[in-house]
């Protein structure tokens, strides 16, 4: 059985979860602010599943923005996980069918993809199926939860305390980045590199910049497109 | 039937599709090593894309989001435990926001 591993998923996805509670209930308070009927972003938390795209789309539906241009921008924002749906098939257990892959692409999050990107499983180099749907399945779970409440619950959490929360999701890719840039130096100029572009494409005034799904697309591919060059080695973060 | 619920639907196909494409096509092609090697990097490469500056404007003030940060990034030096390291971050900026703001 594999039931331990997909035990170890839902552990493993807790700070996700944890992460995603709060920004979810804040896109529900904003969906009932703006007017958006509830069933809307219900459905968007159930089948869109990622997070910024969604915060766009209920401003964007609010100021009546054509159906058309709010698809767009969200294909534009969310094209990303492409890049990462790309690195994560070759971490997967090359043996997991087709239809199980398709079952997890759903999954894949900036959160998701990260996390599991940086998971070393004991005596196995690849990730198997139902340690990913458990790491996904939970997070996905508390992104719906916070929805709701978000929803019909309105205003629990003080402002001042919402204001904090927003930085959980950036301080968790912190933390799941420092250990790699402690144990490779490939990494530390990977990573920097892509930092420096998206400082860059943001502060710079004559670069020019897009949407941020684009400028991360950007920045992402010359990280590692300069890691492929200079370092003979793929990397790895033991 | 309402028109917005059309807009969620073709959000979560225009979503769906890059997420589901190379992972279920990637499966049984041989890539090039160089092509491996690149996206064994993507991740560290979004990592630092994903933080930096969005991290800056993650809450209500510059200085309270580096506060939080820059508290996470020491705990993080010394311990792996992602919890941890998520409450130091919001206690960081939370602590801030409560003296200066």
């Amino acid at each position: 059985m594999k039931n331990s591993l997909f035990v170890q998923g839902l552990k493993q996805g807790l700070p996700i979860a944890l992460g995603y509670i709060p920004i979810a209930i804040a896109f529900g308070i904003l969906t009932a602010s703006e007017g958006i009927p509830f069933i809307t972003g219900i459905l968007m938390s159930l089948t869109v599943f990622a997070g910024a795209s969604q915060f766009v789309a209920v401003n964007l539906m609010s100021l009546g923005a054509a159906s058309g241009e709010i698809i767009l921008t969200t294909f534009i924002l969310n094209f990303r996980h492409f890049l990462m749906s790309a690195s994560l098939s070759q971490r997967l257990e090359e043996s997991t069918p087709k239809l199980y892959r398709s079952i997890l692409s759903f999954g894949i999050t900036d959160e998701t993809f990260s996390l599991a990107s940086v998971t070393n499983l004991e005596d196995n180099k690849k990730l198997p199926f139902s340690f990913l749907l458990g790491l996904m399945l939970i997070s996905f779970t508390a992104w719906n939860a916070g929805t709701w409440v978000g929803l019909f619950m309105g205003n629990i959490l003080p402002e001042i305390l919402q204001n904090s929360m927003g930085i959980a999701l950036y301080v968790m890719f912190i933390g799941l980045l420092v250990p790699s840039l402690k144990s490779s130096f490939p990494i530390v100029v990977v990573a920097l590199t892509a930092v420096l572009a998206h400082s860059a494409i943001t502060f710079v005034p004559w670069i020019p910049s897009f949407s941020t799904g684009w400028n991360i697309i950007i920045s992402t591919m010359l990280g590692a497109f300069l890691g492929t060059i200079l370092f003979p080695k793929e990397a790895s973060n033991e | 039937m309402n028109n917005t619920i059309l807009i969620v639907l073709g959000m979560a196909v225009v979503t769906y599709i890059p997420r589901m494409l190379p992972m279920v096509l990637l499966q049984k092609l041989r890539l090039q090593p160089y092509i491996k090697r690149f996206l064994s990097f993507i991740p560290f490469a979004a990592l630092g894309a994903l933080i930096f500056p969005e991290i800056l404007f993650s809450t209500e003030s510059v200085p309270s989001s580096i506060v939080g940060a820059l508290l996470a990034v020491v705990v993080a030096l010394y311990s792996k435990n992602l919890i941890l390291i998520v409450l130091s971050g919001i206690l960081g900026s939370f602590i801030y926001q409560l003296l200066f703001l």
